[in-house]
């Protein structure tokens, strides 16, 4: 007995020494490790799988060029599922793997959870996609920081849009329940109401899912709402034109980045003509993004996914940061990304005080002849 | 009283109600032979609607005409649907059969969480179109903004169902054979009834309406994932529950009850917590009444 | 049966035939939706020939393996059914026996004491996450696994706690500490008021009951943002504060480590107890036969009321402790996905067996974090365990040890006229 016993005290001494061994290996290498973390599996990957292409060029092209302070940049890569508890597993994973910088995390929830520890091991943290106004406008996160604008612009944009432009009286407001959806529609109703110049008619929740949305529909006929903003992604908005428009109603629908999709269009086929939706601004110009997604072409033999353009912009923001600063403490990072101003594909960005990318925005798109189009 | 507004959330409900009731059917009748909620049952479904998707995307790339591949998508979708019931029927639960009722159930649960994961790795977790099979027809054409001619096409169909459905357990040798079982199924045995072979017919009938239902509203609907399955599943259990479980006629109007309620709580009241509804009105059936609308009442056996 | 007909049984031609037909009928099963991909909206098609051989060589393979395992359960049935003894397996031996059990029980108490000072932040914070599904899981098992109740909305009472100890801290700014208990309480609360009008259903119904009880719970806390602040949750949830100080990050992590620990053997203890007392007994016996239960006097209402009501305190505690670690909680964190999660603990452990359940919650919750490349497959993995588990171990890992009675006057008895 006695023996067995000393016998597995010595396997855990081994265990402690082989995992001291690891620990200051990974101490010795000589690279710049940066973290990218997001959903990269389960039904949410598709947006979050972007993001890791758009770290691997952009951290190949550092590296061509010498790499970044005279280091190679080395991706480490983790999944949160978008889920808020694996995020902080997630996050301790990457800290404790010395992360220099993290691009990510994808879901606004996820991001939240995660910032906690980000923020106690002084990690800069860049989102290419969460969009939830509370991350910059709260104050709470001095190291996060996003190269996509936040659900509150483009819902003033909306309603803006609404009122100014189309000049309607009656504003229905749908949403999908979800983080997103219901976060957009909850300032687009607040923006609504203070105007004073339309009236809110209709404020609903709409469950993703459901067979049929052909009561929701009747209630926006009966309330007589001449427009309808509607805060989720495309499937649901698709049902609900296609629905609206064969039931024979000309309601204005405007939307929001979400529904800024060609899947869109693809679904809802002629029905979609004359939908409105907001979006990022146009980058398709801009040489930078061309060579990007010429390049994810050439590499991943595909077109790029969703928040493409703002995860290479991030990645670049942040690699460029880096080298600014002239090192990897944090205090410098924030400087120098408050400072120096970057070429990326979503135009040349620096950041405010707050972490919002300053010059990104959204514009509004229509659907004409089968393509958004942007209105001027 | 808007009157209108009143008879456009009445026929809202009818399709709701109709799109459940094909659901259903396949419910109750496993529930009625096996006394097993077979909750993957909404997974069948989901399944039929991928195999129509599969089937009718590549029907439509070779051109051929809609109602064509109509037929053939639903055909396909449900062959392979009552394929995978029996499959299921052999893996999951003919080996549970003797083991308690809650094993049966769990087991369920792991089938269904299987084929969803299934069909997300094997296809995608996005959305996909759904090719827009029923035509418009025209001589429907003045009151389409009231009923489109898929609507109509899902009440066609549920009310055909049901109707052969139930001549089928009246008169024919395997509906007498299915009675016998769901009522003792040892005795059933012993009159010489072969009971696995009229479990798997059970699983295969439910199928394939979960089936033509999963290709029907995919194509009313317009787009599926693999999720489909579990919140329609869930309803059509509901639905089932209120109709009393076991009765083919209960089914259709548990279901056309719980699509009119859902309805009309949206139209009059809010949307927002019409699912809230939904289950409430399960747990307050189930409490006061729990054989359900059409139900037998079952006395506890010792 | 000797062990050589076995093997001819296993590998004869019969066998093969066999299972080249299963091979055959799975290949045309999943043939269109594991290898033709449409893509509707690109109008493009995808075949995925290789696919199909995977599926035809893996379903020829398992078959074997299915059969097999098949056959030694309907042996395993006969043998229980001649011999009365119950059959116990290595593992059951190795457990009850003191001389392994005791050693096995003091590296498990200095690895996970040492297991802070060893390991990295990372995994701290999975183990404690484990920890957390622990006790959670030995709160579903009094449910389940003792009283027989089958609660598949058990995430509900964990979203009270969470949201308990996440609104009291942002509307009066109360601590952990005062949260823990109240969280408990609340959940206590809630699982009478959900036993209460699911008293009178068994089996499914129940299950489904609570299934909906428990996507109501989201859904109010999704719909309701003035109560809850809606789906995009409440962040800056504060970690629990050491006597007043604030800890830096991995001081914390190691606290809450401790924390949980504590809280998982105090869980641990109290199970124990319960199920050997009065109302434990009286749980298991409802669990078996209702009617001969309330026949022998037992109060139904009042044991079906307790055992819910106890197992859902559990879960108001380990809410309150993931709102703490998390430090954001949004609804969709509650989803019936999570229920399923926490019963596939209980029933991988063991339904009714402590180390069981234990065992269970550990490997569900760690094994995924080990194998993060292959955290697509978790949910496909889940089912197929449940599946496999019920089909064949239906009794779980390490199954409970019931008590057995054996009336030895049997025989004579019976000899006599």
């Amino acid at each position: 007995m006695l023996k067995c016993r000393s016998n597995k005290t010595l396997a855990v001494m081994a265990a402690l020494v082989m995992s001291m061994v690891f620990c200051s290996a990974a101490f010795a290498a000589d690279t710049i490790k940066f973290g990218v973390a997001g959903a990269h599996s389960g039904d949410l990957a598709s947006y979050g799988l972007p993001s890791i292409n758009a770290a691997k060029l952009v951290a190949a092209d550092f590296n061509a060029k010498g790499g970044v302070l005279g280091k190679q940049v080395e991706l480490v890569t983790e999944d949160d599922v978008c889920k808020p508890e694996v995020a902080t597993s997630t996050a301790t994973k990457l800290v404790g793997e010395d992360v220099a910088v993290v691009l990510g995390h994808i879901c606004s929830g996820a991001t939240k959870a995660a910032l906690g520890i980000y923020k106690d091991t002084n990690t800069v943290l860049m989102s290419p996609s969460a969009t939830n106004p509370a991350l910059t406008k709260s104050g709470d996160y001095p190291n996060f920081f996003r190269t996509i604008a936040a659900d509150d612009a483009q819902a003033r944009q909306q309603v803006d849009f609404a009122l100014d432009v189309l000049k309607v009286k009656k504003i229905a407001v749908l949403h999908d329940k979800g983080d997103y959806g219901k976060g957009l529609a909850e300032f687009a109703k607040g923006f609504v109401e203070a105007e004073k110049r339309a009236q809110l008619v209709l404020y609903e929740g709409i469950t993703p899912g459901a067979v049929d949305y052909s009561a929701v529909v009747q209630k926006v006929k009966r309330s007589g709402a001449e427009a309808i903003i509607f805060g989720g992604y495309h499937p649901e908005a698709s049902k609900i034109v296609t629905l609206m428009r064969k039931k024979k109603m000309d309601t204005i629908f405007i939307s929001d980045d979400g529904v800024k999709d060609d899947t869109f269009i693809k679904v809802a086929k002629k029905y979609a003509e004359g939908v409105y939706a907001t979006g990022p601004k146009d980058v398709s110009k801009n040489p930078l993004t061309q060579a990007y997604i010429e390049k994810h072409k050439a590499e991943f033999g595909s077109d790029p996914g969703a928040f493409f353009d703002n995860a290479v912009s991030a990645s670049i923001a942040l690699l460029s940061a880096i080298e600014n600063a002239g090192s990897t403490e944090y205090t410098a990072i924030v400087k120098a990304l408050q400072t120096h101003a970057v070429d990326t594909p979503v135009g040349t960005i620096k950041f405010d005080e707050r972490g919002d990318a300053i010059g990104v925005g959204f514009a509004m798109y229509q659907v004409r002849d089968g393509a958004y189009v942007e209105v001027k | 009283m808007d009157l209108e507004y009143f008879f456009e959330l009445f026929l809202g409900g009818l399709t709701r109600g109709s799109i459940y009731a094909l659901i259903a059917l396949g419910y109750t009748m496993v529930y009625g032979i096996v006394e097993l909620i077979n909750f993957a049952h909404g997974e069948i479904y989901m399944i039929g609607a991928f195999t129509g998707l599969i089937v009718a995307g590549l029907l439509t790339l070779l051109g051929w005409p809609a109602l064509a591949i109509l037929v053939i998508a639903s055909i396909a979708a449900m062959i392979y649907s009552c394929a995978y019931g029996w499959t299921m029927e052999k893996i999951a639960y003919k080996p549970l059969r003797k083991a308690p009722r809650l094993s049966a159930l769990i087991s369920a649960i792991g089938m269904s969480l299987f084929l969803q994961n299934y069909v997300l790795l094997a296809q995608t977790p996005d959305f996909l179109p759904f090719p827009n099979l029923i035509p418009e027809f025209d001589f429907l054409e003045p009151i389409e903004h009231i009923a489109r001619s898929s609507e109509i096409l899902i009440y066609a169909v549920t009310a055909v169902v049901m109707v052969t459905l139930t001549l089928l357990i009246k008169f024919t040798r395997m509906g007498k054979a299915m009675r016998a079982t769901s009522q003792d199924r040892e005795m059933a045995m012993l009159v010489g009834v072969n009971v696995n072979r009229v479990i798997s017919m059970t699983f295969i009938l439910g199928s394939a309406t979960a089936a033509l239902g999963g290709v029907l509203i995919a194509s009313h609907i317009g787009q599926i994932n693999y999720y489909i399955g579990f919140l329609a599943g869930i309803k059509a259990f509901v639905a089932a529950v209120l109709g009393g479980i076991g009765s083919m006629p209960g089914a259709v109007i548990g279901s056309l009850v719980l699509g009119w309620s859902e309805s009309f709580f949206t139209g009059y009241i809010s949307s927002d917590y019409e699912d809230v509804f939904a289950f409430l009105f399960l747990v307050v059936i189930l409490i006061f009444r729990p054989s359900g609308i059409l139900g037998r009442k079952e006395s506890d056996k010792v | 049966m000797s062990e050589i007909s076995e093997h001819k049984i296993l590998f004869g031609w019969e066998e093969i035939k066999k299972s080249l037909l299963t091979c055959i009928w799975f290949m045309f099963l999943t043939f269109p939706i594991m290898v033709i991909q449409v893509n509707t909206i690109h109008r493009t098609v995808e075949w995925r020939w290789e696919r199909l051989f995977f599926v035809g060589a893996g379903a020829f393979l398992l078959s074997f393996l299915w059969r097999y395992m098949i056959r030694r359960k309907e042996a395993g049935i006969k043998r229980e059914e001649t011999a009365q003894n119950t059959h116990q397996d290595l593992l059951q031996r190795l457990l009850s026996n003191p001389r392994f059990s005791r050693p096995a029980l003091a590296v498990a108490v200095l690895f996970f004491l040492t297991f802070p000072l060893v390991f990295s932040l990372y995994q701290i914070d999975i183990m404690t996450t484990a920890l957390i599904y622990v006790v959670v899981a030995l709160g579903l098992n009094i449910v389940v696994g003792l009283a027989g109740l089958l609660d598949l909305g058990y995430v509900a009472f964990f979203a009270v706690g969470a949201y308990t100890y996440a609104l009291l801290n942002v509307h009066f700014q109360l601590g952990f500490w005062i949260c823990l208990p109240i969280g408990g309480a609340l959940g206590f609360l809630f699982g009478v008021l959900l036993g209460f009008p699911v008293l009178r259903l068994r089996g499914d119904y129940l299950a489904i009951v609570t299934l909906g009880f428990g996507e109501i719970i989201r859904l109010v806390l999704e719909n309701w943002n003035e109560f809850s602040f809606g789906p995009s949750g409440i962040a800056n949830i504060p970690r629990p504060g050491f006597m007043g100080m604030d800890l830096a990050l991995h001081q914390n992590h190691t606290y809450i480590y401790y924390l949980m620990v504590g809280l998982t053997v105090f869980t641990i203890f109290v199970v124990r107890r319960l199920q050997d007392s009065r109302i434990g007994r009286a749980w298991t016996a409802l669990r078996e036969d209702e009617i001969a239960c309330q026949a022998m006097g037992i109060n139904k209402t009042r044991t079906k009321l307790s055992a819910f009501a106890i197992g859902a305190t559990w879960a108001g505690m380990g809410g309150v402790v993931f709102a703490a670690k998390t430090t954001f909680i949004n609804p969709a964190s509650f989803t019936i996905w999570e229920s399923v999660i926490i019963l596939c603990c209980v029933v991988l452990g063991g339904m009714g067996s402590i180390i069981g359940v234990v065992a269970g919650a550990l490997v569900l919750k760690l094994l995924p974090e080990y194998f993060r490349a292959f955290s697509e497959y978790r949910m496909l993995v889940f089912g197929t365990v449940l599946v496999l588990m019920m089909v064949f171990r239906p009794s779980g890992l390490i199954s409970s040890v019931r008590r057995v009675y054996r009336f030895e006057g049997r025989n004579k008895l019976e000899g006599q006229p």
